[in-house]
């Protein structure tokens, strides 16, 4: 098993990005504060945090549904200014639509960027195959698992091809056992499409087997405190890395970062991120 | 007693339905008899089916059905195309609904059927004012339902579509209208029998055909058997639009998980 080489050109780039809310009293609110980093191409870079430190907010600035306050996203050395066929995002939420099948959920991103019907089922039986899930193309999502749900979404997040794909939790509304199923199919699809990711997780163990480096964030206004290279080879194999005991040693030097030994719960924002 | 206990739950609500309908029947057959309860209050069940094939024959009674059934059909048509237009029309633009609420309330807070004398007046004895006061109160359950459906959406739902590039009318399409199909299924089942109140008012007012005129025809006769004979025919009429709804929801909403008893409304 080899980790994929991850080349000098930049597919996602932050730069000085700040992020102000105006709350409904009227006074301002930074969620983010002058963060910069770059992803190469082919590179999975996680992005850990407390809560409410405006993980997502990158996200939805780097996929082009807000406009940052200051600062601009890049994406292929272009600004972003909208969102953009190059960039795909996946929530923790399957965002499945009830009346679709899952044929159909898988296509609706290319459905709606009007790739041909021929290409757009062709697409979509050779992604559901990877992901086993060909028997069940033709099922409702009420029919299906959490895991297989989750599946769905991240061939439906594949199914337009993008160069980047940003994740926000993907995995934490399901079960231990699935999480780690899924983390090695996504790993595993990652490496061998070459895709560039940019996962938000608060799961440290993910953070470290998933990814070529750890971006770690403050409370807010979030900023990049600490960066983390994970040297570890295998990033198509989260399995494998988490027999390797060096997993452990980064783990801690994470949670030593984030300061959670020292943490309490009043510090958590009420109602998750952001 | 251990066949019994072996019944489904299903097969045992629709034995007692039918149990309850014999036993309703028989009491409206022999009760008021028994009480002392004059034919001309309460008339028994021979004695209203009598009266219904004698109106059959002689009072017109398929006309008059056919007349109500079609004025029921075109208020509930107009009104929930109407309550959806105006439902999606203001999901859509918040500032419409903040100008437009205030109006929308106020009229529906109105007792839509007090407006019935006065589309007669507007209208005269035909069957439009009728079809208007359907329309009307038909209108708002259907509305009301679609515009909740447009404000509760999952935005994640509208951002994903938006990530894939979706343009508005494709959110529309794609997202918003099919999402908005089950609630406004429950605003038409209600929507299917408050359409035969708004006719029947409409007809009780002023007109010559109909089963709300029926009704009034047999209150001046003192005819208690017709007054119930048109009731029952009124029922049938909303039972059967309201079984069409459900028909054509079941058809359209086939993706959603089965409901395991399908009696709850």
């Amino acid at each position: 098993m080899l980790t994929p080489p991850v080349s000098s050109l930049t597919r996602l780039e932050y730069r000085a990005v700040t992020m102000r809310f105006v709350d409904r009293h009227g006074s301002g609110l930074t969620a983010v504060r002058d963060v910069s980093f770059s992803v190469r191409d082919g590179e999975v870079v996680s992005l850990i945090g407390p809560s409410g430190c405006g993980k997502s907010t990158l996200l939805n600035i780097g996929s082009g549904l807000t406009a940052p306050s200051e600062g601009v996203a890049l994406v292929d050395g272009s600004p972003v200014a909208g969102p953009n066929a190059q960039v795909a995002f996946m929530l923790q939420k399957d965002l499945l639509l009830p009346w679709r099948t899952v044929t159909e959920n898988v296509m609706f991103g290319i459905e709606i960027q009007r790739v041909p019907p021929v290409e757009r089922k062709e697409r979509a039986r050779t992604l559901l195959e990877k992901f086993s899930l060909a028997e069940f193309s033709s099922h409702y999502p009420h029919q299906l698992s959490g895991g297989m749900r989750q599946r769905v979404a991240l061939a439906r997040t594949l199914a337009i091809d993008p160069h980047v794909l940003l994740l926000d939790e993907p995995f934490s509304a399901v079960d231990a056992q699935t999480r780690i199923v899924l983390q090695r199919d996504l790993a595993r699809t990652l490496a061998e499409a070459q895709k560039t990711a940019l996962l938000i997780t608060h799961d440290l163990l993910e953070a470290v087997t998933l990814s070529d480096r750890v971006l770690v964030m403050s409370r807010r206004p979030g900023s990049i405190v600490d960066e983390i290279a994970i040297d570890m080879g295998q990033r198509d194999s989260p399995l494998a890395r988490r027999a390797d005991r060096k997993v452990n040693d980064y783990v801690a030097r994470l949670m030593d970062r984030l300061d959670i030994a020292h943490a309490s719960l009043d510090h958590e924002e009420a109602g998750g991120t952001e | 007693m251990k066949k019994s206990a072996s019944l489904s739950p299903v097969r045992k609500g629709v034995a007692a339905s039918a149990g309850l309908l014999v036993v309703f029947l028989a009491a409206w057959q022999w009760g008021p008899g028994l009480l002392g309860v004059p034919t001309f209050i309460v008339p028994p069940l021979s004695m209203v089916a009598r009266e219904f094939v004698y109106a059959w024959q002689f009072d017109h009674l398929l006309l008059h059905t056919g007349v109500t059934i079609a004025e029921v059909l075109a208020g509930f048509a107009l009104g929930s195309l109407l309550g959806s237009f105006v439902g999606y029309l203001l999901g859509m633009s918040p500032t419409a609904e903040l100008a437009l609420s205030p109006y929308i309330l106020a009229l529906q807070i109105a007792p839509k059927v007090a407006f019935a004398p006065l589309f007669i007046l507007w209208m005269g004895f035909t069957v439009y004012p009728k079809i208007l006061v359907a329309v009307l109160i038909v209108f708002f359950p259907v509305m009301v339902n679609v515009l909740t459906a447009l404000r509760t959406i999952d935005p994640d739902l509208i951002n994903l579509a938006r990530s894939f590039k979706a343009t508005r009318a494709q959110i529309f399409w794609k997202v918003e209208f099919p999402t908005s199909m089950p609630p406004m299924f429950a605003g038409l089942r209600i929507g299917a029998t408050l359409a035969v109140v708004g006719v029947v008012v409409g007809e009780l007012v002023g007109g010559n055909v109909g089963l709300g005129y029926l009704l009034t025809f047999g209150e001046g006769q003192a005819d208690t058997p017709l007054v119930f004979v048109s009731i029952v025919m009124l029922t049938l009429v909303g039972a059967i639009a309201y079984l069409g709804v459900i028909l054509v929801e079941h058809r359209v909403l086939h993706y959603l998980p089965e409901r395991h008893v399908d009696g709850n409304i």
